[in-house]
């Protein structure tokens, strides 16, 4: 596998990596803030980012960020929370055009690193205090945004779903935070948490583009000044399973045209483990493509569905199959589908099959090379695992993945939870 | 062969017509593991009103038939085509938009395999009675998906607000009533009628030799024949100047409501350098209207008026265009009256020179970043070639645009009194937990 040589340094405690490349017509640089996944805290990251795209000491309203940005030939700028395994990553991402492509020439990469640093280190606050107006504002777009779940019923399902496999672990916990918890967030415990947040967590700084190291090394230097005090000394860790020795079964009803049947299955591997590329190839015969099992049996022998897909949670050990169907086929569905897993259980599947998910894996992992952010979330797997896969490693271990390996990995995958999303009204009419 | 030169952009393209009138481009990109192809036909869910190829009497077909084609080519006589693809590590896929229905796959292997069975499969149609009725549970349940999301919904009762007669109101997919009279002889009057070489188009973009391709190409097509290209007669219901209705509103089992203002064009005849001058100038108004560095995104934002989710397009092709403005929101009505008043207010303002360079910068460095993007480039190019535009003029287009272009278009296109209508989803009454 082709690429670019990776260059890591700190600067403070900032972990720096520069990923040099030329392929493309931007730099891409990727600040990545790794918390742990809390009730207690997830409300109020979750709104952080947009709170700090609101003003700065040097841009001092959205306004004036998004003039700036503008003024940076459309510098984008975003900043979101996802959810890592147990972790709740907080992002900060911009892509910038090179100016070599430009007319004008003049230099834009360290203009944004300026905005970028004035963006994540040096909000508009007075007293130490975030601005009331800001804050209710952007509460009030959180609980929009929280409350929206609801409208997309595939999002909702999946919400509900984890709600439901993992009530007493973290990873149950709901990225967006909660509407109750809301109430109690104010400009003064916001900054606070914010500052806590810096101070403890694990920051990666990721630069990708046609750059040099050692300049991008005196930009951030220059532009980002911040020293922790207490560095959480914590590795990641998933808290055991609950193994539960009977699958839960899950309905709620809505007034939908369409079913939403998601089911939950614990996988107990993780990335970095000696198995993890043979449960990825377990999950491409399984469902993770339209070469397999579920998409040709559900989808076009049984003609139920227009999808049924599976993926896997990398850091939690989760694998979720999902298909929207009409109400009345859920035992039709659920049928077919147990019928796949067993199948695979019973190492039923092919050298054949096996073939062509690996050319098909590998595909999905180089053409994810060729996007910098997917690179560079390829490269913070790394970050936040407790084992590390290097890059160039990759191709060869999903190589040597053998029916055997598959077949064990499809030993240790246990159902955990059913949850179906019923219409109403289909049923009424029947 | 062609070889033309984007010194700025430092791309190169090659270009060939073929002697059964397919177009081919290729534009070669360095450093990227895969490469990236569209087959498309000038043909999309629009088209349901033709003279056939092989009749002389016009055939009205129907709603969602192109979409359905689009699902039944990849059946062949030796079963799935996606398995073929998938053999070789190659990932396939297609959609059916309002005016075009592409082919494609991207493969970090096998491309030349690949390239093949992409072309092979589009020219190869095998329809039978079995598997279309097969499809129709399928293509069913897709259209169920689209009638419980309510943006799409949001965004097709809008168009059925802006349209009385013209089929972009009719959703893609059809109707679950339209797709159960669709039978395997009317897929293949339509396959013959539009996917004729000459009305398409393929693109290949990625790590390739440019020469060799092309070569390839050629050579596929030379052992194939096909009947002489014809023009094809298309029959486009006459729509109103004016929108039909003003206001369409539509409960759903949803949280949060949505509202959508769409402004109709009054005459979207314009094609080639017209129409890339045009569309760039409402999109650059439009930003400088509603974009993030906007005082009116600001009020609407401390009015709780709109979340992040708010935003704004606008599209046009031959015989429709229409711009659209909104997002989630908890107060629907007032958004819409809203955006309104702002958009009556921001005609009767000068436009500022240091906002419009400012604007015209952000659409430069974002074509940039767009031209990071294979799939971008193929299936935008190939919207331009069937308007008789270049995507290669995006930027010279964005940087000659004068003042007083953008002042024309705001008179011609933003007409609140008779072209604009909105769509609101609202929370249904008895909602479900």
């Amino acid at each position: 596998m082709e690429q670019e040589e990776l260059k890591q340094f700190d600067i403070g405690s900032i972990r720096v990596h520069v990923i040099p490349s030329t392929t493309f017509k931007t730099n891409t640089m990727m600040i990545q803030m790794n918390g742990p996944l809390e009730k207690d805290s997830v409300t109020k990251r979750a709104l952080l980012p947009n709170i700090l795209q609101n003003g700065t000491k040097d841009y001092p309203s959205r306004q004036h960020i998004r003039s700036a940005l503008e003024e940076l030939y459309g510098a984008s700028l975003t900043a979101d929370v996802a959810k890592k395994g147990e972790r709740q990553i907080l992002s900060l991402r911009m892509d910038l055009a090179n100016e070599k492509f430009l007319k004008d020439h003049s230099p834009l990469l360290e203009k944004g690193i300026k905005l970028l640093a004035s963006v994540f280190l040096n909000p508009n606050v007075t007293n130490d205090q975030f601005d009331s107006k800001i804050i209710d504002e952007e509460k009030r777009s959180q609980r929009q945004k929280i409350s929206s779940i609801y409208d997309d019923k595939m999002r909702f399902a999946n919400k509900r779903l984890t709600e439901e496999m993992c009530p007493d672990e973290p990873f149950g916990i709901h990225v967006l935070g909660y509407e109750e918890d809301l109430d109690a967030i104010d400009g003064k415990n916001l900054y606070d948490y914010y500052q806590d947040a810096l101070n403890s967590d694990d920051i990666d700084f990721y630069v990708m583009g046609d750059v040099d190291s050692e300049h991008i090394k005196t930009m951030i230097k220059k532009h980002f000044k911040i020293d922790q005090s207490h560095r959480r000394e914590e590795k990641p860790k998933n808290t055991p399973d609950n193994n539960k020795k009977k699958a839960n079964e899950v309905v709620d009803e809505q007034s939908v045209q369409q079913a939403k049947l998601h089911i939950g299955y614990r996988t107990n591997i993780v990335y970095g483990d000696d198995d993890y590329f043979a449960l990825q190839i377990f999950n491409g015969i399984f469902g993770g493509f339209s070469h397999s099992k579920l998409f040709i049996n559900v989808r076009e022998k049984a003609s139920l569905a227009y999808y049924a897909a599976s993926r896997v949670e990398s850091h939690k050990g989760l694998l979720i199959v999902m298909s929207g169907i009409q109400s009345s086929k859920y035992n039709d569905a659920t049928e077919i589908i147990f019928k796949q897993m067993e199948d695979m259980q019973n190492g039923e599947f092919t050298e054949v099959d096996i073939q062509q998910t690996k050319a098909v894996y590998k595909n999905q992992v180089l053409e994810t090379m060729d996007v910098p952010r997917g690179r560079i979330e390829m490269e913070y797997h790394n970050q936040i695992a407790s084992k590390k896969i290097p890059l160039n490693e990759w191709l060869e271990r999903i190589d040597q993945v053998t029916h055997d390996d598959i077949l064990n990995v499809a030993k240790k995958i246990q159902l955990d939870t059913i949850y179906f999303l019923k219409g109403k009204e289909e049923e009424s009419n029947e | 062969m062609n070889k033309i030169t984007f010194e700025q952009l430092q791309e190169t393209l090659y270009v060939d017509e073929l002697d059964n009138g397919l177009r081919v481009y290729v534009l070669p990109k360095q450093g990227f593991n895969k490469t990236f192809a569209t087959f498309t036909t000038k043909y999309g869910s629009i088209d349901n009103h033709f003279t056939p190829l092989e009749g002389t009497e016009s055939l009205r077909v129907p709603d969602g038939i192109a979409h359905f084609l689009e699902h039944k080519l990849f059946d062949d006589e030796d079963g799935d085509v996606f398995q073929n693809f998938s053999k070789l590590g190659a990932s396939a896929n297609a959609f059916t938009s309002f005016t075009r229905t592409a082919y494609l796959f991207s493969s970090t292997m096998n491309v030349d395999k690949n390239l093949e069975t992409l072309v092979n499969f589009v020219q190869n149609p095998y329809f039978t009675e079995e598997s279309v009725e097969k499809e129709k549970g399928i293509i069913e349940q897709e259209i169920k998906m689209y009638e419980d999301n309510p943006d799409w919904q949001n965004f097709f009762g809008l168009l059925k607000g802006m349209y009385k007669n013209h089929p972009v109101a009719i959703d893609i997919a059809g109707t679950v009533e339209s797709i159960n009279k669709t039978t395997k002889d009317l897929l293949y009057t339509c396959y013959n009628t539009f996917y004729h070489p000459s009305n398409m188009v393929l693109f290949i973009v990625g790590n390739v030799e440019p020469e060799k391709i092309l070569d390839q190409v050629r050579t596929n097509q030379q052992n194939k024949t096909f009947a002489e290209p014809k023009p094809i007669e298309r029959y486009v219901e006459e729509d109103t100047t004016e929108v039909n209705e003003k206001k369409v509103t539509i409960p759903m089992p949803v949280n949060t409501g949505k509202c959508l203002v769409g402004i109709k064009e009054r005459n979207p005849t314009k094609q080639g350098i017209e129409l890339l001058k045009h569309e760039l100038s409402v999109q650059l108004l439009l930003e400088m209207m509603f974009g993030q560095s906007s005082e009116n995104y600001q009020t609407l934002y401390e009015e709780g008026l709109i979340d992040d989710s708010f935003s704004f397009d606008f599209t046009a092709e031959k015989g429709f265009g229409f711009s659209v403005v909104g997002g989630d929101t908890s107060q629907p009505e007032a958004l819409a009256e809203r955006i309104e008043g702002l958009i009556a207010d921001f005609k009767e303002k000068p436009l500022d020179d240091k906002v419009i360079d400012r604007i015209r910068k952000k659409k430069i460095g974002y074509f940039l970043k767009a031209m990071n993007s294979p799939e971008f480039i193929a299936n935008q190019f190939t919207r331009y070639q069937f308007n008789e535009m270049d995507l290669f003029d995006v930027i010279p287009t964005l940087e000659s645009l004068k003042k007083e272009e953008l002042l024309e278009t705001m008179k011609d296109h933003f007409h609140l009194d008779t072209q604009m209508s909105v769509c609101l989803i609202t929370k249904e009454e008895d909602k479900s937990e």
